[in-house]
């Protein structure tokens, strides 16, 4: 230890979150809270019907209304490209059929908006909207992806023949159906994981401004990734340079990926202001979020499993229906293929695996990624499998996972479906510590007693693995995304010693701010309040990816950590100039460079910033100011694990689950903040247990969707999510320099099946086997009674 | 979200709401909490043209327990659950409140709106029912009351008159061997009742001589429970009684369905949420 005392680090800290003073006193700054001079509104009129030709357009009435500007239609828009494609399932054709800023001749899904009124305010906008008359001519609709690739299903497209979007394949065919020939064992089952609606608290829209002397527009937007939202509407949409377009992303109020799409609110707000000359506002309402914004996935899938019966998985043949909506949205085929598919055998070693999966359009609103994407319904497909295989041969659940997992010794572990190898991971040790913390011996007695009473316990196991730190670009092209994927920084130390962080990143709930600050307090030894991080608007911004996948951390965050490096290298040697000592002699620690052996002799950083900036001192051939910039570009992905326990109880009379206990110990790498790793894993298993429990997109036949509302989509409220108890286990990833996995969808990818485990645990003594999400309290009161 | 234009009144007397209800006629709706009504609106379900907003209307709120209770149209749920005497008068008045929607909602809703709008899964017409309420009402003809029995017509529908507003509710507080229960399977999204059962019972020497149950959730409008009544009257009220009685609950009412609970759900929740109210209520009253 020097003389110089240690500043205590703030990595690892549990700080509460320097954003949220703003945001939960009312004072943050959203896209509906955007007035703009003169600006004009946009009201939709969108097809009642889910399927129908359009036969005319009469907008006459509406025109005449005092205070309407103008009404368009998808035809007045044909000078624009439809919305793009980017990213499509690798290796196998793509039927791509994006959706045009607004319908033209037909329409594909209720709420498909086949003309926009664009008026002085909202409210003369939305009664114009009424008066516009659309004839339609209807025709048969059909929801269901798998009826929807069945001979003589109403065809949606004509690019897309049978509606398949794709059919894509990953494994070793011959491999599964080898095993499942040969098995001791097979279980099959038909699961579902149904469709689901994102439901951020702030909906979608843009705000357009064009300035008709420069050619130049700027636009507000609800977005995870305006940088890539610029380069998609410039560049695809509209065919102009991507210097024309600056995009803000303002304070964004929760995405759970909904936010991360091309819209055609982008391209219809820009092309009326250019039109009109005027900015103009777009804003969705609730009803139209859960109309047309994109959902989340809406699986049917076909699963053998086969093993000895001594507890060996020896194989897994997949065969899922991907329902990916009327349209194709920005990224939809990557979420159902490599997200999935590639993950399929979790955190088993299973020697011979198979996944087909179909993508087809239906009626009803695109699918898309939605928190976890893809490794949910991989992680709930294989959890759901193996607690059948172990029902099926009578052997305690966690002894299966057991025998089975990928162990220490096998890491970088290749799971043979095409993804990269595994990073790191140690799954017994959490697996133990949830079951140790649940007293898992001690409950099975318990559950066995209360049976007796007719009481109906059950607990609940998932063991998962994940993918989060979504990139490298190299592979990501392979896998049929259409860009890179890596992320920027730029770190700037001002003359007074002012830290400024800008990301390609963009916060919209994750903590980040406060993250970043703390590894860059840390870094370069200056005050946490010194440092400030900026984000959102592609001027000032470097171009970055954005904020998804759990990416922001592992990817972003490196990308800020190399900057800092980058000027740590750059004051080290401004201070051996300025100290006239040997550059290899100058250690740079705790904020300060000085001589090695003489800590006394040093320049702080701020002092180092200082004559930076002023260069009046500067070494031959350096730059002023201490500026760098890094685009970070990862060599893998990461691979976070863990094991979620639950309890349940059942009433038996009424169907209705309580949970009684839910433990969740997880192992995203080293924790830059605790606290909020917490706040995010709990957030994550409330939107998983929803899904268990709550929640499920329905549309009747008419594709007429019956949970238009959240009277009728069972948002969890705070009294609906139980106590949750969190543990960790902590491996760090070997990827990258700060050991860090990631964390924003672990909870969501764990935790459906861990209170589906526990349902039909609960549910034994029954004969329940499975049971379809959401285990409402009819469908568990109806198979309790064999109705 | 954007509701159609309409005009807007907010008296501060009753005879002041009294005479613009009259003056707009059909086009006119009465704008209580607005819970049921704003929501319409924005959804466009609703678009009257004009707004009469009785919130200003002190006359209408307060809470009155002696020997009788006496709520106030526009008394919020948050006053009523907030109330300690009412509470001990009619515990299936307190249950049924503190079990609507959640506290942003109780602040604002009223009494007097939630029985005139009528829905079929609201839990206070149970309650009304099963307390035997007299619903106050008064228009152009001046005041009358309506039995809680012959006020809930059929779905969204009521006794009530053009022309009439509510201004309270009364009915007796529980005397000895008295109490009362209300039991609720919420919707999970919406927390309205799927199926509630509210129950008030008389016990004496240990036999049970009055009781009276209502169901709300279940179908198209709350329906007193006689099947369930009279089976349960003359017993003493045992659980086996109980159980015995609760299956009749359902018995002749139309039920609805939808896809958070089928017809065949419903109808097999209203016999275990009738015995589950009778329970807690004959447990008070003993």
């Amino acid at each position: 230890m020097t003389a110089i005392e240690m500043k205590e680090r703030l990595v690892g800290r549990a700080l509460k979150r320097r954003e949220d003073p703003k945001l939960i006193t009312g004072h943050g700054n959203y896209l509906d809270d955007i007035k703009l001079p003169g600006m004009l509104h946009i009201a939709l009129v969108r097809s009642p019907y889910a399927h129908a030709k359009i036969v005319s357009i009469d907008a006459s009435k509406a025109l005449a209304m005092p205070g309407v500007v103008a009404v368009f239609t998808g035809k007045d828009m044909l000078d624009i490209n439809p919305m793009p494609a980017a990213w499509q399932a690798a290796g196998v054709k793509n039927y791509p059929v994006p959706p045009r800023a607004l319908a033209v001749d037909k329409v594909a899904l209720v709420g498909d908006p086949v003309a926009m009124v664009v008026a002085e305010d909202r409210y003369i906008a939305r009664d114009a909207a009424d008066a516009v008359e659309v004839e339609y001519e209807p025709l048969p609709a059909v929801v269901d992806a798998r009826k929807a690739v069945e001979p003589g299903a109403p065809q949606i497209h004509e690019a897309a023949p049978n509606n398949i979007v794709f059919e894509w394949e990953c494994g070793n065919k011959a491999a599964a159906d080898a095993a499942i020939a040969s098995a001791e064992v097979v279980v099959k089952e038909e699961i579902i994981n149904q469709r689901l609606i994102p439901t951020p608290m702030e909906t979608r829209g843009s705000i357009a401004r064009y300035d008709a002397t420069t050619g130049e527009w700027t636009v507000w937007m609800t977005s995870q990734a305006p940088h890539v939202h610029r380069l998609l509407l410039t560049a695809f949409v509209f065919g102009v340079p991507e210097t024309k377009l600056r995009c803000i992303a303002p304070n964004v109020g929760g995405g759970f990926g909904q936010k991360i799409f091309c819209y055609n609110d982008m391209a219809f707000t820009m092309w009326a202001a250019r039109k009109l000359g005027r900015p103009v506002k777009f804003v969705e309402d609730r009803s139209e979020n859960y109309k047309y914004s994109t959902h989340g996935r809406d699986h049917i899938t076909e699963a053998e499993l086969a093993g000895t019966r001594d507890g060996k998985i020896t194989g897994l043949r997949v065969k899922t229906w991907a329902n990916i909506g009327a349209y194709f949205s920005t990224v939809a085929a990557g979420i159902p293929t490599t997200l999935y598919g590639r993950i399929i055998t979790g955190v088993y070693k299973i020697p011979a695996a198979y996944v087909h999966v179909t993508g087809a359009y239906t009626n009803t609103a695109m699918v898309d990624a939605y928190r976890g994407a893809g490794r949910p319904e991989a992680s709930y497909l294989i959890e759901r499998m193996v607690d059948r295989f172990a029902a099926e041969i009578g052997m305690d659940p966690a002894e299966v996972r057991r025998k089975n997992f990928i162990q220490p010794e096998d890491f970088p572990y290749d799971n043979g479906l095409g993804l990269l190898p595994y990073d790191s991971g140690n799954y017994e040790p959490a697996l133990n510590k949830a079951l140790e913390i649940a007293g898992y011996a001690e409950f099975r007695k318990q559950q066995a007693e209360l049976r007796q009473q007719g009481r109906y316990l059950g607990i609940g196991i998932s063991s998962y693995v994940e993918i989060c730190g979504i990139a490298p670009s190299a592979w990501m092209g392979g896998q049929g995304w259409g860009a890179g994927l890596w992320e920027s920084a730029n770190v700037r130390v001002h003359l007074t010693g002012k830290v400024v962080v800008t990301t390609g990143s963009l916060p919209h709930g994750q903590g980040l701010e406060t993250t970043f600050a703390q590894i860059v307090a840390d870094e370069l030894g200056v005050p946490y309040e010194d440092v400030e991080v900026q984000w959102g608007d592609t001027q000032g911004t470097p171009f970055g990816y954005g904020t998804y996948g759990s990416r922001s951390l592992a990817v972003g965050g490196v990308a800020i950590k190399r900057s800092v490096d980058k000027i740590k290298e750059k004051a080290r040697k401004l201070a051996a100039h300025l100290l006239e000592a040997n550059e290899a002699d100058i250690v740079f620690e705790n904020g300060r460079a000085y001589v090695k052996g003489s800590p006394d002799k040093g320049k702080t950083i701020g002092e180092l910033a200082a004559a930076a900036a002023v260069a009046y001192n500067l070494p031959p051939g350096m730059e002023p100011f201490l500026d760098e910039t890094s685009y970070y570009d990862p060599p893998n992905c990461t691979f976070p694990f863990g094991t979620h326990v639950c309890i349940v109880e059942v009433d038996p009379e009424t169907g209705h689950v309580k949970l009684l206990r839910y433990i969740a110990v997880d192992d995203c790498g080293n924790q830059i903040n605790p606290l909020i790793v917490e706040g995010q894993i709990h957030g994550g298993i409330a939107q998983g247990l929803a899904q268990a429990l709550y929640e499920g997109a329905v549309y009747n036949e008419d594709g007429q969707l019956l949970t238009g509302t959240l009277m009728d989509y069972a948002v969890p409220t705070a009294a609906m999510v139980p106590h949750i108890e969190t543990d960790h286990t902590v491996t760090p990833s070997p990827v990258n320099p700060l050991g860090v996995k990631g964390a924003g969808e672990a909870g969501t990818i764990a935790s459906a099946q861990c209170v589906m485990n526990a349902i039909i645990d609960a549910l034994a003594p029954f004969g329940v086997k499975h049971l379809q999400m959401p285990a409402t309290p009819e469908r568990i009161w109806r198979a309790i009674h064999g109705k | 979200m954007i509701p159609a234009p309409f005009d807007y009144y907010a008296p501060t007397s009753l005879a002041e709401a009294l005479t613009l209800l009259q003056q707009h006629g059909d086009d006119a709706k009465i704008l209580a909490g607005g819970h049921s009504l704003l929501p319409a609106m924005k959804l466009r379900l609703a678009s009257p043209s004009v707004l009469i907003d009785i919130n200003r209307v002190a006359e209408l709120r307060g809470i009155k327990v002696n020997g009788t209770v006496e709520i106030g149209a526009m008394t919020t749920w948050s006053a009523i659950e907030q109330h300690a005497a009412l509470a001990k008068a009619c515990p299936a008045m307190a249950d049924a409140v503190s079990l609507i929607g959640d506290i942003q909602v109780r602040n604002r809703g009223t009494i007097g709106g939630s029985l005139a709008h009528a829905d079929p899964a609201a839990d206070i017409p149970a309650v009304v029912l099963a307390v035997d309420a007299q619903i106050h009402v008064e228009g152009p003809n001046g005041p009358r009351a309506i039995a809680a029995a012959d006020f809930f017509t059929d779905m969204l529908s009521t006794a009530l008159e053009p022309g009439e507003i509510i201004t309270s509710i009364t009915f007796n507080s529980h005397g000895p061997g008295e109490s009362s229960a209300y039991a609720k399977f919420p919707h999970p999204a919406s927390r309205y009742a799927i199926v509630g059962a509210a129950a008030y019972v008389k016990m004496e020497n240990g036999q049970v001589t009055a009781c009276r149950v209502a169901i709300t959730g279940a179908g198209p409008k709350a329906e007193r429970q006689p099947a369930v009544e009279q089976a349960l009257i003359g017993t003493d009220g045992s659980a086996d009684a109980v159980a015995a009685a609760a299956a009749h609950a359902g018995e002749g009412m139309e039920m609805l369905g939808d896809i958070h609970a089928s017809e065949e759900y419903r109808r097999a929740m209203c016999k275990v949420y009738a015995k589950r109210a009778l329970l807690k209520a004959i447990e008070r009253a003993r």
